[in-house]
Parts: C-alpha cells; structure tokens; sequence
C-alpha cells in the first residue's frame, strides 16, 4: 500500500498512532499529581516534537544517507521562519500560504548554498555551511533589521496590510487559523484527574510530519536513495564508474533544506514570531545531534531524537530548588539537602549536562543511536540473535567490484 | 510507559472527541467555563518566573530570581515584609493574593527569543501561570511581552532597557517598570554638559542590535540638543571580544569623548579596551578625553573593574539609596542572600508587588481588570520615589539615577556612586515621540484568553 513494503508500512502506522494518540501518551500522570511535572502533553511542547521532528528527518536525508554533515541547516530552518510570518504580514494569516511559502525560500537559498559548499566534502563542506549560516545570523540580527526585525525579531501587528484577510475588528489581534480555525484553539478533555489537550496546531503539525515521514520512506527506499547511500560508502568509486554524484547530493541538500523550511514555516503557524537566534550556531547543532543521538541513517531515530532533546530543554529544565524539596521532603534534613546538592547540578539550567552525559553514553555505548538500543532491547526479549535484516541496515548492499 | 493501556482507552476516547470535534466545529474556540486564561482556581495561584538561566545574562537572571523568590516570600507573609511595608498601597496583607498563597514556576529564556517563548508558552499551558514576568534582554522581552498579549496573560517586564518595547512594541496586557534609552539620554546629557561642556565632540561605538540604535539615537538626540557635535557612530558586531580596531579611529577623528553604547560583556570588554589605549590620558581639542556608558549595571562594573573609575552612566536603581524603600529591600534581600541586590533583583520584585496590588485592588486576576488597576496608577514608597504607570504606553515614569564609577569602592559590590537623581519631569516624553514609535504605535486592546 501507498509504495511502501509490509514493513515500511508498519513503521508509518505506528508513527501515525503515536502522533494522532499523544496528547495521551505524553501526558500519563494526573494533573495534580506530583508527577505531574513530567508531563509533556501540552500544546507548544507537543508541536515542537513534531515539527522538530520534520527538521531532523530533513537533515537525516543529508547526512544519514549522504554522509555530508551540514553545520548550517538552522539557517533554513530560519529563511523558512522568515518567508513565513512576511506571508502573513502582507497577504494572509491562513497559514497554508506561508508554509508554502517558507519551503519554497529555504529551497532556493539551499540551492544557493549547496551550489557553492558542495565543491567540497567533509570537514570543509560542514566549515562552509556553517560559515554561511552563521552569515545569514549575523546579517539577519543586525544588517538586515529592516527586513527582520534584528535582535526583536518579527510579529504580525494590527497595522499589517494583510490583503487576503480584509480589515480585523477592532480589538481584535491577528491569530494564525487555516480557514477560520484558530492555530492555538484546543479542546480539553478531562477524565477524573487527567487533562488531555487536543489543539489543532499540533494535529497541523503532525500531518505535515507524517508526510514527510512518508515521504522520508520513500526517499530511503527508492534508487535515488541508494544512490545517495553509495555517495556515502565511497564516491571516488562512483566517479570511476562514470556517475556524477553532485547532482545527486545537490539534489539531497536542497530536499533537507526544504524540510528545515517546512519545519520553519510550521513554527511560525504555530506561534507567530520569527527571530534570528533560530539561525545561531547552537540551533544547526542541535539538529545534529538530534540525528545522532537518534540513530543517522535510521528512519525513525531523528524522530526520538528531536523528541529527547525537546523534552529535556522544556521539562527538566524546569525543575527548580523548590520542586525537589518537595520530592526529597520525606528524608531527614542533612540528607535531603545532600541528595539535592547532588542532583542539583544536573536540572534546572544545569539540563545541557544532563544532555551532555547522554550523548556521551549513547555515542560510545549505543553508536546506532536510540533506535540500537531499542533494537537490542527488542532481541533481549524476543530472546533470540536472529540478526534479522533491519529495514535500514539490510539496504546497504554491499558493492560490486 | 505503560503505552498499551492508554493506547487502548485512548482509541475509544479519541474517537469520540474526533466525531463531537468535526460535528461542533465552535467547541475548539471557546473550551472551557473560566472567564479568562488561567483563571486560578483552587486556594493558590500560579505566577511564571522566566529569566536566563543560562546564556550571557545568567548572572543577572541569577538575581531576578533571588528577588522573586523574595517577593513570593513575602506576599505569602513570609520574611520581614520588605517594601510591602513601605509602600503607599496598604491593600497587600501577606496573605497571598486575593487570600490565594502565591506559588510559582521558573523557567530560561536563555536570552534567545525562541526559548523565552518556548518558556513563557509552557508556562500558560502547563502550568496555569496567571502572569508571566522577568527577562533580562528587550529583544526577549518584546517576544514573550507579544506572546503574553496573544495568550490573555498579563505580562510583568524584567530588566529590558530598549525604547521598543514600551515604545513601538507595546502592547496592552505588558507593562515595565525598568527605565528606557530616552531616559537614559536625558538623563545623562545635562549631567554630561554640566561636567564636561557643551561643545563636545562625540564618538559613538554602538553594539549592533536593536537596543544599541535606540540607545544611540537617544543619547545622540539628548547631547546634540545641548550642543555637543557628533563626530561619527560605528557599529561593532554584538559577538566582537576585541574593540580595538574600532578604538585606535577614535583618536584620529578629532572626537573627544567616546560613548560606548554597549551593555554586558561587549561593555566590559570595549571600555577594558579604550582605558588600555590610554584614551582617558589624553588631551583632544584642549580637553581630557572622556568615556560614557549610557547604561550601567553592577555586574558589568565588577567586570570592568578599575577602569570604571570616574565613568558616568545612568542607572534604574542603585542599593545605597537612602529611601525607606530601598532600604528595607536592600535589608531583606541581604538578610536572605548576604549581599545586595542589583538593579535587575529591584525591578522584578517591585513588579511582582505591584502585580499583586493590582490584582488585590483590581479584587480580580482578570488580566483587563489588572491592567485597568494598574494604568495610571501613582505609587510611591517602592525605592525609585512617587512613581506612574503612564497608561498610554505602560511604562513607569520616576526618577532617573545618574551615577559615576566609584574612586574608592569599598567592596566587590560598592563600585558605583551617585552623582544625581534626575527628576521624573526631565526624562517624560509624550507617548506618540518619534523615538517610540511616533504616532503608529498603539497597545491594542487588552487580552482576557479563553
């Protein structure tokens, strides 16, 4: 069905599931427990697992088939955000148009980008289109203020032309719908203690990230695909044998590019602001380490990996003094306060450590990623070694001589 | 995760909401029987403290977060009550507010406007936040002031000095209490005049951002108006460590006096920069060279160390003040922390009071309510003298401290003096001023949520 094989299918409806079942599955602790803390069902938080999501299984078609790291796909993502909230300062706040709109800006600026980094590869190719993002930051946060905004960055106003929309009632402040219904308009739903949030954004969100995840599939599993993955293997080999691989990997970053547009223009549906600090350098790390630390290559790993690092930077970096006084309250005082000393460090702004620790773990112990340690986990309990030939593995051929 | 269970009750649930979601298409507009965002409940209310926890302000949101703390302690009757006994409402009882104990959630902004927001909107989702405050960066502040006014909730700004957000950024449910850059300059340029004449020639080094222009267009139109001459005004990009290169033009320019448009780090290190080339040894147009730092912050003179000696800046507020209020704060703040606080401590907990008196006097958490108790509303006893919450554009107006680096500081936390408290009169501006935006800016309307 749709393309896909049994397997390949499977895997997109679990997503599916996942995604369209969240505001369950993110939020399983009763409002007013004190586990509540954990909870991760809440709109903005859910729309960015999806949408950064969107980035990282964009930035895995580059580097998880390629091999050609990017250091500078935030600038995409940024160009993206950009395109986006001008579409809806000058002719609609429906966000159709502006996501449109934003995939279509980062594909061009990638060509651009990629015409000129895929002269080299390697550390040079990765040094190159960090220097080119890192311009298009500088440029954005201070030369080009007129255009975005600088250091405040870019809102919709009241005074915006709009010319789709016709003129606002008074009072009334421009909101981010598609056709009528409001990004940020959610039902709750209340069981006993739980709160489940329905909000339409996300569900925008989570379309657009099962089609690309659909679309991702389709990539990896077609002959384009496999002649990207041989890009990676060894692509003197290709050259010998009379392929040209620019084209191909031109081919590959613009397609990235374009989902770091895609996932640009959705954050700007989402909430409606647009700044430079999502082009900074940190932000096109990010991402890489979301594929990493997700399993590169893997179809599903930059998926979880976005997810980790989203939920990290949003729920343990809450976590303050007070809250874990009241989690260690039981235990007599001196102890108390030496348990938090010790656990202090690593929540609250100390979250990066946190993050830190893991990524180490995972690259030395788990060089696949979560999805390895996912795969090792499901062989423990299905208690066999069948080394079964994993959807993403096995399609590395080996090549002919 | 028990991802089976939910997964099975989930489907029947979903499938349900989906059916009543696509029949009744209004239900996903207006969810729920509270009046407003956040409406609180139960016998407590949520308050969102949201400073940089990490990133280039983290010493400063550091402190914001001491003094909120502070505050929380105190209206819950906690502590020795602080400026709630000096200021000119009595209505706050240290019972909470509106008799509901104050809890609250921190969150960092990380001085980015993505994470501040990411932040702010958890706040309000997740954990009911009532009023979202702090931020140590306008850009910062503009963002979550505008996400606040989208979500109807009422927005309490930390320390963010640029014109915009009071001025062409304002917005109805966001109010500040912190001074701006035309203070500053108006503050600053007759003490200047005063002190160094009126025939001065002017070289501006501005960090280039959006607070760096409206620092420099300040300052440039408060001194020229008295006379002094702008010789030129370079731009150095926001990362620069090293100001040399855009020292050693200064002294070819004929200028004779340098205003570093910088705030933190860019500030420590171009004045470390300007005093190593002897700048302030020499002697242009027959007068000695002089340096001038629009804002000054406590941090960024113990970064600066020595070389902040005799350098004028302006200040919102500074812990030697004398007044009853200043005093009792710099009392309680040190009592609890041991040492006192800074300017950006000061501006939050005088915030999170007058939020509190609002919402007390208002006798509702409604957001319009609040803001309607807060517009125009005259308040003294809080460190900075009688003070307004000019309703036309949400900022306070009170007096503006000129200070000057200290010859002989005493301590790591006494290095600057001051030199004159400029009256409220000399730094109001009309609320349509070209440098706010002019005539365009308007707040909207005030925001109440769902």
């Amino acid at each position: 069905m749709l393309g896909l094989n049994k397997k390949d299918l499977k895997l997109l409806l679990i997503v599916a599931v996942l995604a369209i079942l969240a505001p369950f599955i993110l939020n399983p602790f009763p409002e007013d427990s004190a586990m509540a803390q954990f909870n991760a069902g809440y709109p903005d938080l859910m729309q960015r697992f999806v949408i950064f999501g969107i980035f990282a299984i964009g930035f895995n078609i580059l580097f998880g088939l390629t091999g050609y790291l990017s250091f500078g796909h935030a600038a995409f993502l940024g160009v993206g955000s950009y395109a986006a909230i001008w579409m809806m300062k000058l002719l609609t706040m429906n966000v159709i148009p502006a996501i449109m709109l934003s995939v279509l800006f980062a594909g061009l600026f990638s060509l651009i980008v990629g015409w000129i980094s895929l002269r080299r590869s390697g550390i040079y190719f990765a040094i190159l289109t960090l220097a080119f993002a890192q311009m298009s930051y500088s440029l954005a946060y201070s030369v080009l203020t007129p255009i975005t905004g600088g250091e405040t960055g870019l809102q919709p106003k009241v005074t915006d032309p709009r010319i789709l929309d016709g003129t606002l009632p008074q009072g009334e402040t421009a909101r981010a719908n598609i056709f009528g219904l409001e990004m940020n308009s959610s039902y709750d739903l209340i069981v006993g203690g739980w709160l489940f949030t329905f909000n339409v954004g996300y569900y925008i969100a989570a379309i657009a990230m099962l089609a690309s995840f659909y679309v991702a599939i389709r990539i990896f599993r077609s002959p384009f695909g496999t002649m990207l993955r041989a890009v990676k293997s060894n692509q003197t080999r290709m050259y010998y044998t009379g392929l040209n691989a620019k084209p191909y990997t031109l081919a590959a970053f613009v397609i990235s590019g374009m989902y770091a547009g895609l996932a640009g223009g959705l954050l700007v549906a989402m909430d409606t602001q647009a700044g430079a600090e999502r082009m900074f350098w940190t932000a096109s790390g990010e991402v890489v380490l979301m594929t990493i630390l997700g399993g590169a290559g893997t179809l599903i790993g930059p998926v979880l990996g976005a997810g980790l690092i989203k939920y990290m930077e949003n729920i343990l970096s809450k976590i303050n003094k007070d809250i874990l006084h009241q989690w260690f309250a039981f235990l007599p005082d001196g102890l108390e306060d030496f348990i938090i000393t010790i656990v202090y460090p690593f929540i609250g702004k100390g979250w990066h450590l946190t993050l830190g620790l893991i990524f180490m773990g995972v690259v030395i112990f788990l060089p696949g990623g979560l999805v390895e340690g996912g795969q090792r986990i499901a062989r423990l309990f299905r208690g066999k070694k069948a080394k079964e030939s994993d959807s993403d593995k096995s399609t590395q051929s080996t090549p002919a001589e | 995760m028990s991802k089976t269970n939910l997964t099975r009750r989930g489907v029947l649930k979903t499938s349900a909401i989906a059916g009543a979601g696509l029949a009744v298409p209004t239900i996903f507009t207006a969810s729920s029987a509270s009046a407003f965002t956040n409406e609180p409940m139960g016998s407590t209310v949520t308050l969102g403290f949201n400073v940089p926890q990490s990133g280039p302000y983290a010493d400063e949101g550091a402190d914001e977060l001491r003094a909120y703390e502070l505050a929380v302690e105190h209206l819950n009757g906690g502590g020795d009550g602080g400026m709630m006994n000096t200021f000119s409402s009595k209505e706050l009882q240290g019972n909470g507010i509106l008799g509901k104990k104050v809890e609250y959630v921190t969150g960092d902004t990380q001085t980015k406007s993505d994470a501040a927001r990411a932040s702010a909107k958890s706040m309000i989702e997740k954990d009911g936040a009532i009023m979202i405050t702090g931020g140590s960066s306008s850009g910062v502040a503009v963002a979550v002031q505008a996400l606040c006014q989208e979500a109807g909730v009422i927005f309490m700004a930390g320390l963010t000095h640029s014109n915009d957000t009071t001025g062409k950024d304002r917005k109805a449910n966001g109010f500040r209490h912190f001074f701006n850059s035309y203070m500053s300059g108006a503050a600053l340029a007759p003490v200047l005049a005063a002190e160094y004449g009126t025939d001065r020639k002017a070289y501006h080094l501005t960090a280039d951002y959006n607070w760096g222009y409206t620092t420099e267009e300040a300052v440039r139109a408060s001194t020229e108006a008295l006379g002094w001459e702008t010789v030129n005004a370079v731009k150095t990009p926001l990362t620069a460590t090293d100001f040399s290169a855009y020292i050693t033009p200064v002294l070819q320019s004929g200028a004779d006096t340098l205003v570093l448009n910088h705030y933190g780090g860019n500030m420590v290190n171009s004045l470390t920069n300007a005093v190593q080339f002897g700048l302030r040894d020499k002697q242009v147009n027959g007068k000695d060279f002089q340096i001038v730092v629009p804002l000054y912050s406590r941090l960024m003179a113990r970064g600066a160390g020595a070389n902040v000696k005799g350098i004028f800046g302006s200040t919102n507020w500074h812990w030697s003040l004398q007044d009853e209020g200043s005093k009792a704060f710099v009392k309680s703040f040190g009592e609890k922390y041991g040492f006192p606080p800074s300017q950006a401590a000061h501006t939050t907990y005088v915030q999170t009071l007058l939020y509190a008196d609002a919402v007390q006097r208002a006798g509702s958490f409604a957001p319009c309510a609040v803001a309607e108790a807060l517009e125009d509303y005259e308040f003294d006893g809080l460190g900075n003298g009688p003070t307004l919450y000019r309703a036309d554009d949400h900022q306070c107006f009170k007096d503006v401290l000129v200070v000057k680096g200290k010859e002989n500081p005493q301590s790591e936390f006494d290095l600057l003096e001051i030199v004159e408290v400029t009256p409220v009169e000399q730094v109001t501006y009309p609320p349509d001023h070209p440098q706010m935006g002019g005539a365009d800016a308007t707040l909207g309307t005030c925001n109440n949520g769902a």
